[in-house]
């Protein structure tokens, strides 16, 4: 297996670490030069993607300048798996209620920006994740999700707000599970990427 | 894990990575910047190298003048409060500051400690010259570190200065036997357990950016080469030719920071750079101030 890690900005790292842990290949798509490398006759190799936490509107704005934008959102829509966190499920929701810009948009959902306030809003806590029993989750300026469509599942909430969500091979979290590398824990929502990937 | 605002404080940092925060000092130049591509703006009055032409005392902005800036964009807003000055830092956490910067380019409001940034719930960053005064600064509670340079001046001699400074510490101290750990602590006057961490981890305990004297795509990519996690751009912007295209140029120059073909491409037809100052013509060294 191996996975494509957007870096454009924000913590890419930190899920290229998970990855590491995990055993899996990946590499950093940081322009699209890195993408056409893993394409061979016209089929990109890769076996899914995943979008950072960081600033959706400087991501946004690079996957334009770059060129990303079109073949990334070709490549979700023909059913790449892809997986984004925070600023990352921005980028892949179909609306963003309180913002004009939309950006990927491949997912039947709608978040809100900056949900829970400024960085003074930011928290951490446990809640139950659908199949994985309680996690660790740090909200980091984070969204939250409004709606979902009826293909989209939800898989965690906390205080009544959806925070992950799944629409086919489509995962989203409002945290960063990339942030949590204890042993308890042993990446289990980047397990639970893998999983859905191989289904 | 209990609610540790140190803990995601510092993660906010780890979202700022492989970005460019932008100093500005209205609402339509923080819409500029956001719209260029940067991943925080810095409130502030006046600009480095207008503080340095001014002269006279500097102090934290008029918060009104912040509040707007708050709410013209959807990215994290910083502003800076002088050395010491917790007040200012109180009355920025009141107003819902993303960060504080302590910083140098302010006059400082005390010549021997810096502001207990335990006591705080928002984050800090602070500017550092070499291993030990960041280390300091994180034992204060600062949960992000930024190279002092030398603002205001274009010139990226000292920042450069302070990353080679840092990165060779960082070295020295992964490479030390076990035993040997105290007295580095003793001799960088800092707590043991960071230089223990910094032993083990080849790395700050926290984000760490390049700042002071940035002003070309070039200058960032070289910055981010010499181990910075990110860059401040604060005078380089708003005082050259046309900053709408030089803030995107540098935004993508810290993505592609290795790339120089791309880099190439990105410095062309800038226009004007800000005129800048040699590190030879300057009175004031803002890095000097605070230890």
């Amino acid at each position: 297996m191996r996975l494509g890690v957007l870096a454009l900005q924000g913590a890419f790292i930190e899920h290229e670490q998970a990855l590491q842990r995990l055993g899996v290949d990946f590499t950093e798509i940081r322009q699209l030069a890195d993408l056409e490398h893993e394409y061979t006759n016209k089929n990109c190799k890769l076996d899914g993607l995943i979008i950072p936490g960081g600033e959706s509107t400087v991501q946004g704005k690079l996957l334009h300048d770059l060129e990303l934008f079109q073949p990334i959102q070709e490549l979700i829509q023909h059913g790449m798996p892809v997986f984004g966190t925070c600023a990352g499920l921005l980028l892949l929701a179909e609306k963003i209620s309180n913002d004009e810009r939309c950006h990927l948009a491949t997912m039947h959902i709608t978040a809100m920006r900056n949900a829970y306030g400024r960085q003074l809003g930011s928290f951490f806590t446990e809640a139950e994740f659908k199949g994985l029993g309680k996690i660790p989750m740090t909200f980091i300026r984070a969204p939250y999700i409004t709606e979902v469509a009826s293909d989209v599942e939800v898989l965690a909430e906390v205080n009544g707000k959806i925070v992950a969500a799944r629409q086919g091979k489509q995962l989203v979290t409002a945290f960063h599970p990339e942030l949590h590398n204890d042993q308890h824990y042993n990446d289990a929502v980047h397990a639970y990427f893998l999983q859905m990937i191989n289904e | 894990m209990l609610n540790n605002r140190w803990e995601l404080n510092k993660n906010l940092a780890q979202m700022l990575k492989g970005g460019v925060i932008m100093d500005v000092t209205t609402p339509e130049q923080a819409k500029i910047a956001e719209a260029a591509g940067a991943c925080a703006v810095m409130a502030l009055e006046r600009i480095p190298a207008d503080i340095r032409a001014a002269g006279g005392v500097s102090r934290m902005s008029d918060p009104k003048m912040i509040k707007g800036i708050q709410q013209a964009v959807s990215i994290p807003v910083m502003a800076k409060c002088r050395i010491g000055h917790f007040a200012e830092a109180q009355i920025l956490q009141a107003i819902e500051i993303d960060y504080i910067d302590e910083s140098e380019v302010l006059s400082p409001a005390d010549d021997k400690y810096h502001i207990d940034k335990t006591a705080f719930e928002v984050p800090f960053v602070c500017g550092a010259k070499d291993l030990g005064e960041a280390l300091r600064r994180i034992a204060e509670g600062a949960a992000m570190i930024r190279t002092k340079g030398e603002p205001g001046t274009g010139d990226v001699v000292q920042a450069v200065r302070h990353m080679r400074m840092m990165q060779a510490e960082i070295r020295r101290l992964g490479s030390m036997a076990e035993d040997e750990l105290f007295e580095a602590a003793k001799q960088l006057q800092v707590p043991c357990e960071l230089v223990q961490y910094v032993h083990e981890n080849k790395k700050l305990p926290v984000v760490n950016f390049a700042a002071g004297g940035v002003a070309t795509p070039a200058d960032a990519a070289l910055m981010m080469q010499l181990g910075a996690e990110g860059v401040f751009v604060g005078s380089g912007i708003f005082k050259s030719g046309n900053p709408e295209k030089r803030a995107a140029a540098i935004v993508k120059a810290v993505t592609n920071f290795t790339d120089a073909k791309m880099l190439a491409e990105l410095s062309e037809d800038l226009g004007e750079a800000m005129v800048g100052i040699n590190e030879q013509e300057i009175n004031l060294l803002m890095a000097q101030r605070g230890q």
